[in-house]
């Protein structure tokens, strides 16, 4: 019952927004919808719904994980939305070329944000292979014309790479979940992922392994990982700042379970062994072209982007090692999104009062926007990983597994990735925060500094202190990848 | 030569008839022709008793591939008023050779994998992979935005394709799930051709990076 309605009540509330014309009530929907749907994702903590429609919906551990970031960010950035929607004009002027661009109008984009929201708790709901592959293409149609909300020629171009190359990267996620079919032909029911799970024995694994690598390029794609990320810095950088928070950390998570799911199987049947390797090379490479792209960025909404790519490969790495990096590699799932998220709402207010996406245009934010400038310091921390920051202590215990199993290649080629992307990010955003201040100090308004700020405290109590309730859930999550 | 065989082999000459061809309106004109047979592959690629789902599913797919999607393209054409592919990254020449080319490698590929029992026909998962590969090099080998539309719903008939090779039945729900996927993703590319030959004057995609905008 429960899960019936995490998925309908955003989806009811999404087709409502876009026939109710009263801008205060559209608005107050939006709120509503994302507290009411992370209530109810609290409540599925203190005891697991029901699986529904024949078992196909049902929350595991992973499930639940995935589903609580997504709501948790949404709610963060449906509050960001009431103070951003207020300030956008109806036309404003393009700050790169000089012309004039209206908007998406409103009710399509509340909408759409309610529908993604649905969409994506259906991804993490999903236990069936065929549904999950439903759910991963309808977060991609939801949150198409999210990113088409300023309506230029730059954000077209960016919604159409988007759709064109998501939908054929999910398509060869098909073809995957087809060759999965072929290779459980044994197993009755054989979509099913406790079905398969129980049956493992009776997979052929050498269509399994061929669905692995089209689930790898084909939700792969979506998640970002390089070389097949070329969508990502478009999308992120022309949409408004909150939708890139979500298509950050909600939307590339969800793609990831995509993968993941499949990485169990692969694990149950005693075959992890390619797919591992795989995950841990994809993962060791979009760090690479993540650091490359990085370290040149002009625009600073792309260069987050890009640092999304990086932590799409941190994950896929800390996954391919297995043992307690799976753990390290989901709790850095949590911080990875909580921090990206805080640093893009940070980025949609340094443009809201700069008017530019050029860094070397921005100077003296700690000056002129004082609470903003603080936030995107501490994000820069946050983001490279600093103690006491969580995703210090993810990415150090990935470190730790990949040592002490003698993975010194990896070791070096890791650590020295994330020194290159620190310097590179830091150099920007330093000089971003700093400089002579080019105006007086101005007010920011609270709806646009509390939902950072929010994330910005949980990620830095996640990195001091792990809860129980929490902790339990991510040791389940190890064991169902073979650790311990 | 059975039934499957030459429907296959029908198949193939439309993809081949895909790569030749310049002329819009006809590529539009192949692709229906080519999701109306692919609307009927279940019907004749089965393992149990036809149920009264195989058939409501054959009309939703033809239904979708055969009359929807020509419509919208041929909507969408009308609209932003382009009439062929001018001047593609690759020759049509050279599309065919390459085609070629793709479905010998399809069918050396096929005969050095093993398929589980049973399975439609010999021909058809070559058949499906040959399909798969066109509509790849549509996308990436045309310009116009339409054309790349058209390499989507080609794609996507052969991963259709695909899964009647092999006799893979879906449960009705997902079936409805991935046509409905489906169907939205081109009208929601049919709806950005609108703003893009209003923004652009033209659906070229390799232009969309440069300024020409009106406003």
């Amino acid at each position: 019952m429960i899960l019936a309605l995490l998925i309908l009540v955003p989806a009811v509330g999404g087709v409502a927004a876009f026939f109710i014309s009263q801008v205060f009530l559209r608005r107050t929907l939006l709120i509503s919808t994302t507290v009411v749907h992370a209530a109810l994702t609290a409540s599925c903590w203190m005891q697991r719904p029901d699986p529904i429609l024949y078992k196909w919906l049902a929350l595991d551990p992973v499930g639940l994980l995935f589903l609580s970031v997504s709501s948790l960010l949404f709610i963060a950035a449906s509050i960001y939305a009431i103070g951003y929607l207020r300030n956008e004009p109806k036309e404003q002027q393009d700050s790169d070329e000089g012309f004039f661009f209206t908007n998406t109008p409103e009710n399509i984009f509340i909408a759409c944000l309610q529908l993604f929201l649905a969409t994506m708790s259906l991804v993490c709901a999903s236990q069936h292979f065929g549904m999950l592959w439903v759910a991963i293409e309808a977060t991609t149609l939801a949150s198409a014309p999210l990113i088409y909300f300023h309506r230029h020629h730059r954000s077209l171009e960016a919604t159409w790479k988007y759709v064109l190359i998501c939908s054929i990267g999910i398509g060869l996620a098909l073809l995957g979940t087809l060759m999965l079919t072929v290779s459980a032909s044994k197993i009755e029911d054989n979509l099913m992922l406790p079905k398969l799970l129980e049956n493992c024995q009776l997979v052929n694994p050498a269509w399994l392994d061929a669905a692995f690598i089209l689930f790898l390029v084909g939700y792969g794609t979506k998640m970002g990982l390089a070389p097949l990320h070329t969508w990502l810095p478009a999308a992120h950088g022309e949409s408004p700042s909150l939708v890139s928070a979500l298509l950050s950390g909600a939307l590339l998570n969800c793609s990831f379970l995509g993968i993941l799911r499949l990485h169990q199987v692969c694990v149950y049947s005693g075959h992890s062994g390619f797919s591992a390797k795989l995950l841990v090379f994809f993962g060791l490479f979009s760090m690479a072209v993540a650091a490359v792209f990085i370290i040149a960025q002009k625009d600073f909404k792309r260069m987050l982007a890009y640092s999304s790519v990086e932590h799409m490969g941190i994950l896929s790495l800390g996954i391919g090692l297995g043992g307690t990096a799976v753990f390290a590699s989901m709790y850095h799932l949590i911080n990875h999104s909580l921090t990206k998220g805080m640093l893009f709402l940070a980025a949609g207010n340094i443009i809201a009062f700069y008017k530019t996406r050029t860094s070397s245009d921005v100077k003296g934010i700690l000056h002129r926007i004082p609470a903003t400038g603080v936030l995107w310091t501490a994000g820069l921390f946050a983001i490279a990983g600093f103690p006491p920051f969580g995703l210090f202590v993810s990415e150090f215990m990935i470190f730790k597994n990949a040592f002490d199993n003698g993975h010194f290649l990896i070791c070096s080629i890791f650590l020295g990735l994330l020194a290159i992307i620190f310097a590179g990010m830091a150099y920007t955003m330093l000089n971003m925060a700093q400089g002579e201040p080019s105006g007086k100090v101005e007010k920011e308004s609270k709806l646009s500094i509390l939902p950072p700020a929010c994330l910005g405290l949980l990620t830095l109590v996640l990195g001091l202190y792990i809860p129980d309730f929490l902790l339990e859930t991510l040791n389940q999550i190890s064991v169902l990848f073979g650790a311990l | 030569m059975n039934l499957p065989d030459s429907i296959m082999i029908f198949l193939i000459l439309t993809n081949l008839s895909l790569l030749a061809s310049s002329r819009l309106n006809a590529c539009i004109k192949t692709v229906a022709i080519q999701g109306i047979i692919v609307g009927f592959l279940p019907l004749i690629a089965t393992k149990c008793p036809l149920t009264i789902y195989s058939y409501l599913l054959a009309i939703l797919i033809i239904t979708v591939k055969g009359i929807l999607f020509p419509y919208l393209l041929r909507y969408t054409l009308r609209s932003v008023d382009v009439r062929r592919e001018i001047e593609p990254f690759i020759g049509y020449g050279a599309s065919i050779i390459i085609g070629v080319i793709a479905l010998i490698m399809s069918f050396w590929l096929c005969r050095h994998i093993t398929f589980p029992e049973p399975i439609l026909s010999y021909t058809a998962p070559a058949a499906a992979f040959f399909t798969i590969f066109c509509g790849l090099f549509l996308i990436v080998s045309r310009v116009k935005a339409l054309t790349q539309v058209i390499g989507y719903v080609v794609f996507e008939n052969g991963i259709y394709m695909f899964g009647s090779a092999m006799l893979i039945e879906q449960s009705f729900l997902v079936e409805l799930g991935i046509i409905l996927d489906v169907f939205v993703v081109v009208f929601i590319m049919g709806i950005m051709m609108f703003h893009i030959s209003r923004a652009f004057d033209h659906i070229d995609t390799n232009k969309l990076g440069e300024s020409e905008k009106k406003g």
